[in-house]
């Protein structure tokens, strides 16, 4: 049984503590206080462990996962907007051939409409511009706007039978990250943080991204905070440029050498305050002077693309060499995969084609079909995919009908109640496709997937019951998916 | 041995359980204590107060339930079916069952099986009933009488008293924030008096920034903040509020008045500016400009924030679930959430879209001034009308003429024109608009016809026309100066508030709900009037209210010992935690109440207790037996707010600011740390001057993205009421104590000040700096350590000067050029290291 203190410790509780035994009380209290019992960790899971490079890291509160995962980490390339399904991966030849007939009711079932088209006297059908094949074992249809990604189709799980709640952006992308539509609950790279912990001891467990200069729907930190759970699972936000995360850099006149000098008499002066007043506190404090040293180097190592092959390069397409763009960070995501940050997140914000659909989807795709192909590709080839986890979506689909007047650049509306996404790698069944939407592409009719369905499973297959990774929060356990979701056996490999 | 006892029971339950987290020294069993948080936890979900969702018809929370149906059987453990239960293996008996996750331990079977054996009395859940308040002797503390009452059944005693520079320290970050200069901790060590701690004490709370510190915590319940929240975030108009906080807390408002102004200070008899302003705490909440977005949506996300509120700031009540269905745990129902929603239905506001700019808020001179622009305004208005006739009449010849004649009446469009493109393209646009029919244009058509006439064509009454132009542009120049704080307006027509079935607001098949009070709590008489927000605050503070006086002083207690008495402060339901101390906590809500509500007056009992003050430095006996320090027989340690991380920064440096209140201010922040904001996109543009060496608690509260400093210091987003901050202890503090330009340039104005003002010799400087930050001399051995620093960076500097310069150049106070720069640059250094230092940011 090792020793040593927690490197960190509960949110709430700083007191004094000199010895490993109180270092464990304290522990269980925050146990305690987070409603995970103890019956199945043993008093080592409590306590830190041991990296694969022998640094010590940060241990998730779960110790072990509740059965054995069948992926270690997730890539997640959030298409920020609400991509149109029915241009992409929900092929209705019926939608085409109704083109420019009215909604029928008896498909539209006395729901209401919502958003920018809730007004409109007239709801013309509008069918897609774009030509769609079936690709791979599944049968999954793409749309001509995603080559790439029809061509890697017998890694992919498309799912067309994805539903929510939310009608616009703001409360429908906290949804999918969140679990909830009230901004400020943790989100789902704070959850796995603090249900799995950290794999690297220099590198943050959940890194985002952020396509760089696409202007689009907001995306406030809220999507990749810690809500009420401890500060340290937020998500880390990666920037594209000289100083990758925030205040990473030294300042001016200041270099490692220097840097080095000052942590070292600091580390020396905490050294001498512990000798005459042991807070436990003081020690953590120096282990992350020492962390925070080590992104210094850790960092700018992972985000440097100069030990990537041409090939490599190439196979994300023109766009790699720029920072900041989706096809940079799609190749960053997968180097820190790498490293062992277990949640990587990034944003491609401009799926919000309320008009020019013919010629908005071919941009947007031309941007993001190639490098996220291009990614899954890549983990194969170095043996990731097994246990990455690649998921990509948006936060609902779009209305079969034409927001305003059908016109050649027409538009669509935000539609809650169906969308589609693709998974791949760590523990989804391969080529296949699950769901399907009624003929107009508006209504699931099988296999409908929750975003609480979504969350369930994608804690299943990192090996936690959705059920039991909870927090106690304004007097009652708090989860991912709330009170819902089901593990969808369907996408399972 | 006693404390030995204490530790065993201690680790015994820490193995055995981890729901009981408090110490059980005692033999009998206490229902509130012991029996009630195990139903609550693993009972009551299925079998507790929700109707909607009870399985097998069996309640648990009300005994004659429990007994009616023979799961409890009074004294009879082996016939009670709930011991049976609870005691099987069998997956189809066992409870609870096993998928709920639920699980008890041998200890918390004991505990129930004891209890049934003892007669299973329940006791009305601690917090609904009204607080007894302990006799406590003539001239004492009751904090050190109900500390040491416990402490003498748990063989524990108070620890020594801290010497006097912890205590000056302490004393400052409680009270002000912000740390003694040696000057005040020397003179206070000095101070040989009976009484010089309490006349600190006075002191400290006579002090304008008194307001400031107690503010920080109220506008984190409260949820403060710059901008709207959702979507946009955009900003909106409420900093007076803040102002009045602060205001509130060093007036010494009593804390009844504090609570009638902010959710009903429009509807006092004596409404003014001020309690109006206070009335701005119902415009906190959360709302949203984006496109598309459904009002009953947003309408029922509006009504459910404020309850949650009410719930957090004042009762202590989780009230959020009762959004949906009957609260699982506690009495409250849906019935009673939507009722309290129904009491602010009468807020004027827009359910969507920008919030208007607010009420001024202004003084008497700025209204004169404003008065007299609104009457020079008028009056140039009344001139300007007396030749409007004559001007239309103009208009209407020149539009025929337009007509008539052409795009050749146009000069810019003559042959040869020298006007540029922008005015060519302008002229057309116009010519296309007076072709029109007057009956085709539209409102803006007809405004952009008559100013380019009057601007371009017309040469009569320029006079009057520059005279009404300018009175309008002098008038509104000043009106955007004045302060505006979004603020309370009772609508005669309210909305109408429905029970939401499941929460959805499409089902508006709900019972329409009036406003009424939680049907489980004291009510008052009202003679069946329709009840108001007034109503609602008056009964928040009454004096039958069992609940508003504990949760507002289990809130303080942290402020002073770094935990609650009850652990949890937004929770004093049965999922919360029963108080550790609960004649104590009684006491303070008596003693709080019976002094008027005086908010000074219990901060003042709790400061000059025997309990503050003493030493937070434990002995390994005592940390083993308490190590949370639930029974206070030590004080805690704790890292400091973030907002007072700043202030301390600022303060030693030189650098702060302390004026009071104003606009919110922009600090330094990386930049593009807003790229993902949008409609419109937004630049931060830092303050500079005055404004960017201001306390945290000033610091612009963009609750999308939160200034990075305040987020890596635990600061709340206050998306949500936050009763309880986070306090954690990661890596990006070192990372902003390291690198932020505010701590660097803080750094470079200490080490100015220790080069100016500072003696001489390095050894004696060393000292100097140590008691500016640390308020004590340094060891020997930080000495020594210190000026090898000193001397590495030294050679550095000298060799490399572009390298001090580049150092010294971070942030935006001048660097005193007179100061040799590789000197400065080195111990720039020094004080880098200082104000890193974990003592530096921990109140000990």
């Amino acid at each position: 049984m090792s020793n040593r203190l927690p490197t960190q410790k509960s949110s709430s509780s700083s007191t004094v503590e000199t010895q490993s035994l109180c270092a464990a009380l304290n522990r269980r209290s925050f146990l305690s206080q987070s409603g995970v019992g103890l019956g199945g960790l043993a008093l080592a899971d409590l306590l830190s462990q041991e990296s694969a490079s022998g640094a010590e890291v940060e241990q998730g509160v779960l110790g072990s996962p509740h059965f054995v995962p069948k992926a270690k980490r997730i890539i997640y390339l959030f298409m920020s907007g609400g991509p149109s399904h029915l241009d992409l991966l929900d092929y209705k030849p019926e939608l085409n051939r109704l083109h420019g007939q009215q909604l029928p009711d008896s498909v539209r079932g006395g729901q209401r409409l919502t958003g920018m088209s809730g007004n409109q006297s007239s709801i013309p059908l509008v069918g897609s511009p774009f030509k769609f094949q079936q690709h791979g074992e599944g049968g999954a249809w793409f749309s001509e706007t995603l080559p790439e990604t029809a061509a890697i189709a017998d890694d992919l799980c498309v799912i067309n039978s994805m539903y929510t709640e939310a009608i616009n952006h703001g409360p429908g992308v906290t949804f999918m990250q969140t679990g909830t539509q009230i901004a400020g609950r943790p989100s789902m790279g704070a959850w796995l943080s603090y249900g799995l912990g950290q794999e690297s001891a220099n590198l943050p467990s959940f890194v985002v991204m952020v396509t760089k200069d696409k202007g689009g729907q907001p995306l406030g930190a809220h999507l990749w905070g810690s809500g009420f759970l401890p500060t340290k699972h937020q998500g880390v936000r990666f920037r594209a440029g000289a100083d990758p995360v925030l205040y990473l850099g030294n300042p001016a006149g200041v270099d490692t050498q220097s840097r080095r000098m000052l942590l070292d008499r600091m580390k020396e002066l905490h050294e001498h305050q512990y000798s005459t007043t042991p807070d436990s506190e003081i020690q953590n404090r120096i282990a992350h002077y020492e962390m925070a040293f080590a992104m210094q180097s850790s960092v700018p190592e992972a985000t440097d693309f100069a030990s990537e092959s041409q090939a490599v390069l190439e196979m994300y397409g023109p766009d790699v060499n720029t920072p900041g763009t989706f096809a940079a960070n799609c190749l960053q995501a997968r180097r820190l995969a790498e490293r062992g940050v277990r949640f990587i997140q990034l944003y491609h914000p401009g799926w919000d084609h309320h008009g020019g659909v013919p010629g908005a989807i071919p941009k947007s795709c031309k941007e993001t079909d190639q490098p996220a192909a291009a990614l899954v590709k890549d983990l194969k080839r170095t043996g990731l995919l097994d246990d990455t986890l690649v998921i990509w979506g948006g936060e609902f689909g779009r209305t079969n009908y034409c927001q305003g007047k059908i016109s050649p650049n027409f538009g669509r509306d935000h539609h809650p109640r169906c969308f589609s996404m693709w998974m791949a790698g760590g523990g989804i069944k391969p080529g296949t496709l699950h769901g399907e939407t009624d003929e107009l592409g508006y209504s699931v009719v099988r296999d409908g997937v929750h975003i609480h369905d979504l969350h369930a499973t994608i804690l299943h297959l990192l090996g936690i019951d959705h059920e039991r990774l909870t927090y106690k929060f304004q007097g009652r356990r708090y989860r991912l998916t709330d009170v819902h979701g089901h593990v969808v056996p369907g996408i399972l490999a | 041995m006693t404390m030995r006892r204490l530790f065993l029971v201690v680790l015994g339950c820490a193995a055995a359980s981890v729901s009981a987290a408090e110490p059980i020294a005692e033999k009998t069993i206490d229902f509130n204590r012991d029996v009630q948080p195990i139903l609550s936890n693993n009972c009551f979900f299925c079998h507790g107060p929700d109707a909607n969702h009870r399985e097998a018809d069996l309640r648990l929370d009300v005994r004659d339930e429990a007994v009616g149906g023979e799961a409890i059987v009074p004294g009879k453990p082996e016939v009670s079916h709930l011991v049976n239960r609870i005691m099987s293996t069998d997956p189809d008996e066992q409870m609870p069952p096993p998928e709920s996750n639920k699980h008890l331990t041998d200890r918390e079977k004991q505990i129930l099986k004891q209890w049934i054996a003892e007669g299973a009395e329940y006791q009305e859940h601690w917090s609904y009933v009204a607080p007894v308040k302990a006799e406590i002797p003539a001239g004492q503390n009751g904090v050190d009488v109900l500390i040491q009452q416990r402490h003498k059944s748990l063989g524990l005693e108070f620890s020594p008293q801290a010497d006097r520079r912890v205590l000056i320290r302490r004393l400052y970050s409680d009270l002000l924030g912000l740390p003694p200069t040696p000057e005040e901790v020397q003179a206070f060590v000095d101070d040989q008096s009976p009484d010089a701690y309490a006349k600190l004490v006075e002191r400290l709370l006579a002090s304008p920034h008194y307001g400031e510190r107690m503010a920080i915590g109220w506008l984190d319940v409260v949820r403060y903040a710059d901008t709207i929240g959702y979507h946009s975030d955009t900003p909106r108009n409420v900093w007076p509020y803040r102002d009045w906080v602060i205001r509130s807390f060093n007036e010494n408002k009593p804390f009844d008045r504090f609570t009638l102004e902010q959710i009903a200070g429009d509807l006092l008899p004596d409404a003014d500016q001020e309690t109006k302003v206070g009335s701005a705490f119902n415009r906190l909440l959360l709302s949203t400009e984006e496109g598309g977005a459904q009002a009953k949506d947003y309408e029922s996300r509006m009504l459910t924030d404020r309850v949650r509120a009410i719930g957090t700031v004042w009762l202590g009540q989780t009230t959020g679930c009762a959004q949906c269905h009957d609260h699982k745990f506690d009495p409250i129902s849906t019935r009673d959430f939507y009722a309290l929603g129904a009491f602010f239905a009468d807020i004027q506001e827009p359910i969507l879209g920008r919030r208007e700019d607010g009420m001024l808020v202004t003084t008497p001179e700025e209204q004169a001034k404003l008065a007299a622009l609104d009457a020079t305004l008028a009056e140039t208005r009344g001139k300007f009308n007396a030749i409007l006739p004559q001007l239309q009449a103009a208009q209407n010849q020149w539009e025929e003429d337009v007509v008539r004649a052409g795009t050749a009446i146009f000069e810019e469009l003559a042959e040869g024109s020298q006007a540029s493109a922008g005015d060519k393209k302008t002229a057309e646009q116009i010519f296309a608009l007076v072709k029109k029919a007057d009956k085709d244009r539209n409102s803006r058509e007809r405004d952009q016809i008559q100013s380019y006439f009057r601007s371009k064509v017309c040469s009569q009454h320029k006079e009057e026309q520059a005279a009404l132009a300018k009175a309008e542009q002098e008038r509104k120049a000043y009106y955007d100066t004045l302060a505006k704080c979004l603020v309370s307006i009772s609508s005669s027509n309210p909305r109408t508030v429905r029970i939401l079935p499941r929460g959805n607001w499409m089902d508006e098949s709900g019972e329409v709900m009036q406003p009424a009070l939680p049907h489980y709590l004291p009510q008052p008489e009202t003679d069946g009037r329709k009840l108001t927000r007034l109503d609602l605050a008056q009964w928040l503070v009454s004096r039958e209210n069992p609940l508003t006086a504990r949760t507002v002083m289990n809130r303080l207690w942290k402020q002073f010992f770094g935990i609650g008495l009850s652990k949890v402060l937004d929770d004093l339901g049965a999922q919360g935690e029963p108080p550790v101390n609960g004649p104590l906590l009684d006491w303070l809500a008596c003693e709080f109440m019976d002094s008027g509500w005086d908010f000074k007056h219990m901060v003042r009992t709790i400061v000059m207790s025997q309990a503050y003050q003493q030493s937070s430095i434990a002995s390994a006996e005592l940390l083993a037996a308490d190590p949370q320090n639930r029974e206070c027989a030590r004080q805690s340690a704790f890292r400091v707010d973030a907002e007072l991380v700043r202030d301390n920064a600022l303060a030693v440096s030189g650098l702060l600011v302390n004026r009071i209140g104003g606009p919110s201010v922009k600090p330094y922040q990386p930049e593009g740390y807003w790229e993902n904001l949008n409609f419109p996109v937004r630049t931060y543009v830092a303050d500079s001057g005055e404004n960017q060496y201001r306390r945290g608690l000033y610091t612009w509260w963009q609750r999308s993205f939160l200034h990075p400093s305040m987020l890596a210091f635990d600061a709340p987003s206050r998306e949500e009421c936050a009763a309880e901050r986070n306090r954690s202890n990661i890596p990006q503090q070192a990372l902003v104590l390291l690198n932020d330009p505010t701590y660097v340039e803080s750094a470079r104005a200490l080490a100015t000040r220790i080069l100016n003002e500072g003696p001489a010799a390095t050894p004696e400087r060393i000292q100097w700096v140590w008691n500016q930050v640390l308020q004590r001399n340094a060891r020997p051995e930080e000495v020594q350590i210190v000026e090898q620093l000193l001397t590495q960076h030294a050679k550095t500097y000298q060799q490399a000067p572009e390298s001090a310069a580049a150092l010294l150049g971070v942030g935006g106070a001048p660097v005193d050029e007179q100061l040799d720069k590789a000197e400065l640059a080195t111990w720039t250094h020094v004080a880098r290291v200082l104000l890193n230092l974990h003592e530096t940011v921990t109140r000990s």
